[in-house]
């Protein structure tokens, strides 16, 4: 772990440094209110049934009996919810259409995974309302079953969604199809530049369905009031984005949506589409207008929230003896579930981006399967993808007899270079990243040993700004009230009240942030795709000089000079000989109180980096791969608190060594999930991992941002499964082509070996 | 409907009395009677410790104890961890480590490492790691949290000596 003292560097007084986290308190104490925790009077207690087979029609529900069971307040299908037309809607991390949203939310004519909800209940406890969900009656007939992207692309195969036509580059195909669209991007000639190349390398690779894992279940409390006000509160990564899906989904005025966002447990991406709200403000409406909770047990939320898409990915790459690769193509099937909306398009933008192409081209087929449908998961669509890309690499560096980092070296991209999919990129510190792992201890100190081998890997994200609201008012002591609308997952409170703290000068103690609901703030988008941090610290400093500016203003008073004599810094104003601080200054008072409030919407969030390196050791025995030693460089811009820093990339690191090795989606073959539960669903445990040695590289602070933040949330989940098949080969001879690398699948790669 | 049994516990230094119906958990009894919503539910069938409480000077998943097992019992939960001198020099060295991100596992780590601690104020980090092996952290990858615990039994034993 990194634990230099930052702090002063660049003249910053608290960017850099490590505060106890404003919330901190709170959540060791057990008095934070996740959304779980909240009751109201009179509060219900909802319960979905949800569908036994992964592909059939609906032909009756009969609900009578269900109805009838004593404590039974309402009950629910898909005719309670209101028919929504076609219209594409942007969540920020993904992209939906309304009409398949709402058929996820409760199914219509057909259930299109295991766990598809048919309807649901709201009774006095949880325990009549799970009594009543078994007393309906649901006749279905059963449907042929596709659960492999390629075999659901064949002709033939199951159609999901009759009336659905792949979008061929832009123009609607004819034929139904499971084909929900094939993206493309193209440069150069990639034939002219194989033939330059002296060693191809192609190879195709099989990822399975993972689930973000996020310890907190789903939940949500709903009250339709008497006069038609809907309120929410639950736990999301954005209070507006729930709210829009409320207003559309149920057809009510966006003005008669509050949504209150509570302490969350967790989300990766998969806190963003609503499962339980909406229902649970049908509920409410039909039992009299009472508060209804519901939450999601733990197989539920493997089963039917949206987990991230199994894959099928050929990576093609050819270089010359050099070290410069000539050409590059890639082809990627990403099984969407039950709907449109897999992340092949940012798998098909960062399969490739981390490597200067003349000559690409790359293929992506979004798909649907009798799975569940596929929501953002950190980084979506990347991990899998440069999982293939960067074993090819691997290969490639070894088939030049070239020192793999040295390989990526040579083909790095930089400032001003061209992404496969358009943008041109900034200043970036990727180069840098790569040096800070060739010259780390780790990767200059030769692994030693039998059955051990290391491996290194690296990723691109995209990030992105966003947009913030926040507003702020000073108190008579001279400390300030914060409210912002960015939900709060891994310390980001810290992180913003830190950056209105530098830019006022006072120390990050004297900013109180709260997180408040939609009622409370302006527009927030959600917390994602890497850009609180940079997004809500943009706005804070925004924030930060329009309160200086009121202070100027009160100096020049004060001094009775024009207010252009007062210059501020550090949190110092001064005119001629003359300085007070910031809360010197407002201890002198103030006529007016001082308040003010700032939005904004950065468009150029720079793309974030990580080169990661790891030793293992492979039982030969029984396969089973142990980490030795993992060390994670990552081109961060500006850490604010690098604690909180390194705890992202730690934790992204866990993340993609459990996607690498352990964790998968396990099917029969009528597409019932048999692993649903956190004991057959292996996600990593103390035990399975070592220290994870985060390297803060902070070489490139990002152009445009007042402290030069760069999203640093999640582009570490991209190397490590790679990262790990690299070193699995190094260690056994083996190359891995299949996700995950469990016991089993490794025991028989080096038997077939 | 099923009948209601009265429970009589001692629950963070409180003598507690609750009643619940035998398909009760601990955890719901907890959550949603006491209101004692500290105490997490992350599984609901003991695979991931965030519902962890100490029972009797043992550590439990009381999602895996059912309420009427309790009677007689006396209870430690998040909300009895801290003392009224302060936090237990586990919560502070949480706090100082960064070892929570979303914080819904924290509970359950604080309860199992004060197990822990209780029984071997010196752990290894092996030790600390495979005793928290039935904590589930998606967030931190460990790495802050196991150095908080051994930070924490660090601070204890200067104390004692
Ligand atoms: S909720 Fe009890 S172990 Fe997970
Ligand atoms: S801090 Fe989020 S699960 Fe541990």
């Amino acid at each position: 772990m990194a634990m230099k003292e930052n702090g002063h560097k660049n003249g910053y007084r608290v960017i850099g440094t490590r505060p106890i986290r404003p919330d901190g308190v709170d959540k060791v104490t057990g008095r934070a209110v996740f959304g779980a925790d909240l009751h109201l009077p009179g509060l219900l207690y909802g319960k979905v049934l949800r569908s036994p087979h992964a592909h059939a029609r609906i032909l009756s529900i009969d609900t009578s009996a269900a109805e009838a069971l004593p404590g039974v307040k309402a009950v629910i299908t898909a005719a309670d919810l209101p028919q929504v037309a076609d219209k594409v809607k942007s969540l920020g991390e993904s992209v939906g259409n309304l009409r398949y949203m709402s058929e996820n939310t409760l199914a219509r004519e057909k259930a299109l995974y295991h766990g598809h909800p048919i309807a649901a209940v709201a009774a006095e406890n949880i325990h009549v309302a799970e009594e009543a969900v078994n007393l309906i009656e649901v006749e279905y007939e059963p449907l042929p079953v596709v659960l492999d992207g390629r075999e659901a692309m064949q002709p033939g195969a199951p159609i999901l969604i009759q009336g659905l036509r792949t979008d061929e580059l832009g123009k609607l195909g004819s034929e139904p199809t499971n084909v929900a669209a094939h993206i493309q991007h193209k440069r150069g000639d990639v034939e002219a530049g194989f033939a330059e190349a002296d060693v191809i390398i192609e190879r195709e690779f099989r990822t399975e369905t993972v689930h973000q894992g996020y310890i907190e279940p789903q939940n949500g409390v709903a009250l339709w009031n008497d006069d038609g006000h809907i309120h929410i509160w639950c736990s999301t990564q954005g209070a507006f984005a729930v709210r829009s899906q409320i207003s559309d989904l149920l057809r009510a005025p966006i003005s008669q949506v509050t949504v209150t966002p509570l302490e969350i447990g967790g989300a990766f991406g998969g806190k963003i589409n609503v499962y339980l709200e909406p229902l649970a403000a049908l509920l409410s409406r039909k039992a009299g207008h009472r508060p209804v909770k519901m939450t999601m047990t733990r197989a539920e939320v493997l089963k039917a929230s949206g987990p991230t898409s199994g894959s099928w990915i050929r990576v093609r790459m050819g270089a010359k003896k050099d070290g410069r690769i000539t050409a590059a193509q890639a082809e990627l099937v990403y099984e969407a579930g039950g709907f449109p909306g897999s992340p092949v398009g940012a798998g098909a933008g960062v399969i490739l981006a981390p490597y200067r192409l003349d000559n690409l081209q790359i293929d992506g087929y979004d798909v649907l399967v009798n799975r569940p449908k596929a929501s953002a998961y950190r980084a979506p669509g990347g991990t899998n993808a440069a999982y293939a890309a960067e074993a090819v690499a691997d290969e490639l560096a070894e088939a030049l007899g070239m020192d793999p980092i040295d390989f990526r070296l040579i083909n790095a991209v930089k400032e001003g270079d061209r992404r496969a999919d358009g943008p041109m990129l900034p200043r970036i510190g990727y180069i840098e990243t790569l040096q800070a792992i060739k010259n780390h201890p780790h990767y200059r100190q030769p692994l030693e040993g039998p059955h051990r081998g290391r491996g290194v890997a690296v990723g691109f994200w995209f990030n992105w700004g966003g947009k913030s609201s926040v507003s702020a008012s000073v108190n008579e002591d001279g400390t300030v009230n914060l409210v912002e609308g960015s939900t709060d997952i891994g310390g980001s409170r810290a992180s913003i009240a830190m950056q209105l703290a530098e830019t006022l000068g006072i120390a990050a103690e004297d900013v109180h942030p709260q997180v408040v609901g939609t009622d409370l703030v302006g527009y927030n988008d959600v917390t994602g795709g890497s850009r609180t941090t940079y997004g809500t610290g943009y706005a804070v400093h925004a924030l930060g000089v329009k309160l200086n500016e009121i202070m100027r203003e009160l100096a020049a008073d004060l001094w009775d000079v024009d207010v252009e004599e007062v210059r501020v810094e550090g949190g110092v104003f001064s005119a001629g000989d003359r300085s007070i601080t910031f809360k010197e200054l407002v201890a002198q008072g103030s006529d007016t109180p001082i308040t003010a409030s700032a939005a904004t919407h950065p468009k150029d969030a720079g793309p974030a980096f990580a080169v990661h390196c790891v030793d293992v050791e492979v039982d030969p025995e029984t396969g089973k791969v142990t980490i030795l030693r993992y060390t994670a460089a990552q081109d961060v811009g500006t850490a604010i608190h690098p604690s909180y820093v390194e705890g992202q990339i730690q934790g992204a690191v866990a993340q993609g060594v459990g996607w690498g090795l352990n964790e998968e989606y396990i099917y029969d073959e009528e597409g019932h999930l048999l692993n649903a539960s956190l004991l057959d669903y292996r996600m990593p445990t103390a035990p399975d991992l070592p220290m994870i040695d985060a390297v803060l590289v902070e070489e490139a602070p990002t152009p445009g941002h007042p402290f030069g933040v760069r999203g640093v949330g999640e582009v570490s989940i991209i190397p490590p499964p790679a990262a790990l098949a690299n070193a699995i080969h190094r260690a056994t001879g083996v190359r891995m082509t299949a996700l995950p690398m469990s016991p089993s699948r490794v025991m028989k790669a080096m038997i077939e070996h | 409907m099923s009948t209601k049994t009265i429970v009589h516990t001692t629950i963070n230094g409180d003598p507690v009395e609750f009643l619940c119906e035998p398909r009760q958990s601990l955890l719901e009894v907890l959550r949603e009677t006491l209101l004692l919503t500290g105490t997490k539910e992350g599984c609901n069938n003991g695979n991931c410790g965030a519902c962890n409480v100490i029972m009797d000077g043992v550590l439990v998943n009381s999602c895996l104890v059912l309420g009427v097992e309790a009677e007689d019992a006396t209870i430690t939960t998040i909300e009895g961890l801290a003392s009224p001198d302060g936090l237990h020099p586990l919560q502070q060295t949480f706090l100082e480590h960064a070892a929570l991100q979303c914080g819904i596992c924290t509970p359950g780590f604080l309860l199992s490492a004060k197990a822990l601690l209780d029984r071997n104020p010196d752990p290894t980090e092996t030790e600390v790691r495979y005793w928290l092996a039935g904590n589930l952290c998606r967030c931190t990858g460990y790495d802050k949290i196991v150095r908080a615990v051994l930070d924490a039994a660090d601070r204890r034993d200067r104390v004692t000596r």
